[in-house]
């Protein structure tokens, strides 16, 4: 940990990067937190964005004078829509993300392991309360599934990068790629295999703070 | 003449039995708040509730939730410091966590006659344990039944007389599929409006599925 020779990304630079990577014309569903401010980055394409309750096609943040107070995203937050957008009840809403209609989404995680299981629900099984939401249904229904998150937990340090998953999982062998302030990796049959990397990491620093076995290009 | 319009919440929350199912709809808007007032003031008991999350500490669902009528909620999220987090902690509330598309298409099942269905959600999670399973077109699927409700409430921004609504934006949200699953729809809507004058191809949840509809404007 004494190497500072490099600068990891914040939450907004993992969401830049990322919005790098979606091409024109997917309908992309974006979770709470690191996800949600991807589209802020997405600006000189179409890409239309769907959120669980029934909105395809959402539209920048709107300012205090222009809050239409019947218009809310998964997070319950004010949004306003796109030209062209579209409205559905929610079971429509959901058969967009459970049919498979939707190219991409992107959650956030507690962990990801080198099978493509994911954790981003409970962190623990005897948790007295759950927080499901609609992740379990976006995990397993969109054609990909990418995950934004820190590599290491606040605290500790622990590697969110994972051999196996120690949180319940949301879904198994569904993840395609993760990209967190440190790296970009893509879930292969063989593990984890490095796409990406920030400035001035070094290889034996990503190793030391991954817990997962790497594949180098 | 049909008219499904009723003139107080007394009459629009009449006969709700003890033991009840309660589909109650909304997602931020689509609320249908003086509604589950009449709820939490009409004297049932034992009432299962169904909506999509616990509410927090204040609002309509915690006063809903502290008369002590709720014996059992299904939803897809429950924040652990809220009135349902808590009565579930003091072992007061049975709770039904269930994923949120998994919830709607039970739903929507139940307003549509399907007795049960398979879905790859969480079949490979712990909420699936000791559930019956079953590999489809090579992906491990999980049963679901659907929720059938005793009554539904739920909330519109134009109704007529036939019950035929309109939701605006988002507020559709659980509307329409809440509407179809329950035997009594109750609706509460901004505006009442004549007949005819919601274009037929407008209509969001056609009043075949809504028995009465109160007049609350906005």
């Amino acid at each position: 940990m004494s190497d500072t020779s490099f600068k990891p990304l914040n939450r907004d630079g993992i969401a830049r990067r990322i919005a790098q990577d979606i091409p024109e014309g997917w309908f992309v569903n974006l979770g709470i937190g690191i996800p949600t401010k991807v589209s802020d980055f997405v600006t000189d394409r179409e890409v239309i964005f769907h959120a669980e309750n029934g909105v395809i096609g959402i539209g920048p943040a709107p300012d205090e004078a222009n809050i239409n107070p019947y218009l809310v995203n998964a997070g319950v937050q004010h949004i306003s829509l796109i030209t062209g957008a579209a409205l559905v009840h929610h079971a429509d809403s959901f058969a967009i993300a459970r049919g498979g209609h939707l190219d991409l989404c992107v959650l956030g995680a507690f962990e990801v392991a080198e099978n493509g299981d994911i954790a981003n629900w409970a962190r623990s099984p005897d948790e007295p309360v759950k927080q499901v939401g609609g992740a379990m249904d976006l995990a397993v229904g969109a054609k990909r599934l990418w995950v934004a998150m820190e590599h290491n937990t606040k605290g500790s340090g622990e590697s969110r990068i994972r051999t196996l998953c120690s949180y319940p999982l949301t879904a198994k062998g569904v993840v395609r790629r993760v990209y967190t302030d440190l790296a970009v990796l893509d879930v292969t049959p063989k593990g984890f295999a490095v796409v990406d990397t920030i400035p001035g990491l070094t290889r034996k620093t990503l190793e030391e703070r991954t817990e997962a076995a790497l594949i180098w290009p | 003449m049909i008219d499904k319009f009723v003139p107080s919440l007394a009459d629009a929350m009449a006969g709700i039995q003890d033991g009840a199912t309660v589909l109650v709809a909304g997602f931020g808007p689509g609320t249908p708040e003086l509604l589950m007032q009449g709820l939490a003031n009409s004297g049932a008991r034992d009432l299962t509730l169904v909506m999509n999350a616990g509410g927090r500490d204040d609002g309509p669902v915690a006063e809903l939730l502290a008369t002590g009528a709720i014996r059992k909620l299904i939803c897809s999220f429950v924040r652990p410091n809220s009135v349902a987090g808590r009565q579930f902690a003091a072992g007061t509330l049975d709770l039904e966590i269930v994923p949120q598309g998994t919830l709607a298409e039970r739903i929507r099942a139940a307003g549509a006659g399907v007795q049960a269905f398979f879905t790859p959600t969480a079949a490979d999670t712990i909420l699936a344990e000791g559930r019956e399973t079953r590999v489809i077109n090579n992906r491990l699927c999980l049963l679901e039944y659907p929720i059938f409700g005793d009554v539904a409430l739920i909330d519109a921004w134009q109704a007529d007389r036939f019950g035929n609504l309109t939701h605006r934006d988002s507020a559709r949200n659980f509307n329409p599929i809440m509407a179809m699953a329950a035997k009594l729809t109750i609706a509460q809507t901004a505006h009442a409006v004549d007949l005819g004058a919601i274009q037929p191809e407008n209509v969001h949840t056609a009043g075949v599925f809504v028995q009465r509809v109160l007049h609350v404007p906005v």
